[in-house]
């Protein structure tokens, strides 16, 4: 189709993305570029980057260009027993973006769904989550964590704060060396040791890892959450997606706000991960609700540097007509062109920077 | 193919011997040419040098899928990077350092003059200590002597330097030493060939041990 052809990349995916949360009844979700700052602030840890930009309204009021969508849908999310809100967005988000680290605007599309949750809505979003890098492109890789896995396993090693926060950054950096040496540092047990280093090492396919995790006797809160996650393994293993999903416990979220599983998603030529999101009950009820939640949103900034393909042409006609050339036959010449799905710049001369596959002079 | 950031100088060169001891050679790098990127075809590995601070940068933005830094570049500029192995060569301390017989009275703001500003604001603040940061770029063992800071943040090797100058260690801030590195999304699509790239150099640096 003409028309789809004229759209860029991330364009495209974005509609292919609204089509495909249509049809699984996400509805979409539309908000306003500002919020109150003081609405951000209360749930600061929640976003990717703390760095807000304020202004003052004609009231003396702080806002926010939004950082974040998700705390605005949880915001508005209705509450009704056993019922979901499910929403999708496509959103421009105003903060400082991964390797850069200055402000931009990023449009972010994913969607979120909140209510009274059961393990086919977690399936469901994982699922889609996958579906949308497959969207994107074949070569893919969507990682599966669960942080009730690694918290549980965090509980039964130390009581120490500072310790955990150390440990999460070794498991995040991928780091073996690091732990060991903090592990003596915290004069850890040699067990708990083994157990946290083996954490490091376990990733891979879902049915291999669910397997390790099984045979690691660590506490009924670590079995739960592994039964949670090999269950939805178990439901993912017959799709089409799960040669692309792999589970990894680098994936590490604030454990203030995620609860259960967290999901990053990689593009094969992109250098960072495209898709975040995961289970965030603790943030729904911090701000007051009841229910779970659990959502994903998509970078589709990060899009823009995979899509190299770069037209040869500007236009397809350049129309290049006479001071006294009249006005009804440029205009008749311009609308057959176009009504052939050819793109055309009519000029009186031809402009420096303008690639054009074919030229065309009008006379006078 | 995989894209390996050195760093240029002599810790480079001894990175280079232990990719080449491990297996993944690419004898045109030691050649006196103008080339900037040397390509092991049949290894499928490729190797170019870049300044060291700016390793972490080709890593975290996929020029390269891995890299050999400093612990210090790392915990200055934070990278998004997995942080696989420990390689133990380029051994040194983030160190304060002060006139000889300095002492911190902790009365006024303690200026400290230095190359890594986010390192020694870390440092300082998990003491609670007001600071004044001077950021300086080269001859930072200047500062001091000329009293445009109390004490400074850098590296120490030897400490020859300092102790030609009449300075001395004040505290060490944390060791230093050479860190291989990964892009996380490089990680994933070629988790084969970079773990046995790992595996090979952490048996040498076992090995060394």
């Amino acid at each position: 189709m003409i028309f789809e052809q004229r759209l860029k990349n991330e364009e495209k995916i974005l509609f292919k993305l609204r089509y495909l949360y249509t049809q699984y009844g996400y509805q979409p979700f539309k908000m306003s570029k500002f919020e109150e700052y003081d609405f951000y602030a209360r749930n600061k840890e929640f976003l990717v980057s703390d760095s807000v930009i304020t202004f003052t309204d004609t009231h003396g009021k702080l806002l926010a260009l939004k950082p974040d969508v998700t705390l605005s849908i949880i915001k508005n999310a209705t509450e009704e027993k056993n019922t979901k809100n499910k929403v999708y967005y496509n959103e421009n988000v105003y903060r400082v973006s991964g390797s850069s680290r200055e402000y931009k605007e990023i449009m972010q599309a994913g969607l979120e769904c909140i209510g009274d949750l059961d393990l086919y809505d977690m399936y469901e979003v994982v699922s889609l989550s996958a579906k949308s890098l497959g969207l994107i492109s074949d070569d893919y890789v969507l990682e599966i964590s669960h942080m009730g896995i690694l918290s549980a396993l965090l509980d039964t090693v130390t009581t120490d704060s500072e310790f955990k926060s150390l440990v999460v950054d070794c498991i995040r950096k991928k780091s073996e060396h690091e732990l060991l040496e903090c592990c003596e540092k915290y004069e850890a047990s040699s067990e708990a040791t083994k157990m946290l280093t083996n954490l490091i090492k376990l990733y891979g396919a879902p049915s291999d890892v669910c397997e390790k995790l099984k045979a690691m006797k660590v506490s009924k809160e670590f079995e739960n959450a592994t039964e949670e996650l090999c269950q939805l393994c178990q439901l993912l293993k017959d799709t089409k997606e799960y040669k692309n999903i792999r589970l990894d416990f680098s994936i590490v979220s604030d454990m203030n706000y995620y609860n259960g599983i967290v999901l990053a998603g990689y593009i094969n030529g992109v250098c960072e991960c495209v898709l975040f999101g995961g289970r965030y009950d603790k943030l729904i009820s911090k701000m007051g609700k009841r229910g779970g939640g659990v959502g994903f949103a998509i970078y589709t900034d990060l899009l823009a540097s995979f899509d190299k393909e770069c037209r040869e042409y500007d236009v397809d006609v350049l129309l290049i007509h006479k001071p006294k050339t009249s006005v009804t036959s440029i205009q008749r010449a311009v609308e057959d062109l176009v009504a052939q799905g050819k793109s055309v710049s009519v000029q009186m001369s031809i402009p420096k920077s303008l690639r054009y596959k074919e030229l065309k002079e009008m006379e006078d | 193919m995989i894209n390996v950031a050195l760093p240029k100088g002599r810790l480079g060169e001894k990175v280079y011997k232990m990719f080449a001891n491990s297996g993944y050679e690419c004898p045109s790098i030691l050649e006196n040419s103008r080339k900037l990127i040397f390509e092991n075809e049949e290894k499928g590995i490729s190797f170019f040098w870049v300044k060291p601070s700016d390793v972490s940068i080709y890593v975290e933005r996929g020029a390269a899928d891995i890299g050999v830094c400093g612990k210090d570049i790392l915990l200055e500029y934070e990278p998004d990077v997995y942080e696989m192995l420990d390689l133990n060569i380029g051994k040194c301390r983030m160190a304060v350092a002060g006139k000889k017989g300095f002492h911190d009275n902790n009365v006024a703001t303690l200026r400290v003059a230095t190359k890594f500003s986010n390192i020694a604001k870390k440092y300082y603040a998990g003491k609670c200590r007001d600071i004044d940061i001077i950021k300086l770029n080269g001859s930072i063992e200047l500062a001091p002597i000329l009293d445009l800071s109390d004490v400074i943040v850098d590296i120490v090797e030897t400490g020859t330097t300092l102790k030609e100058n009449d300075l001395e260690v004040v505290e060490t801030i944390v060791p230093i030493s050479a860190r291989l590195i990964v892009n996380k999304s490089s990680f994933k699509f070629k988790t084969e060939q970079i773990e046995n790239i790992a595996k090979e150099l952490k048996a040498q640096v076992e090995a060394n041990d």
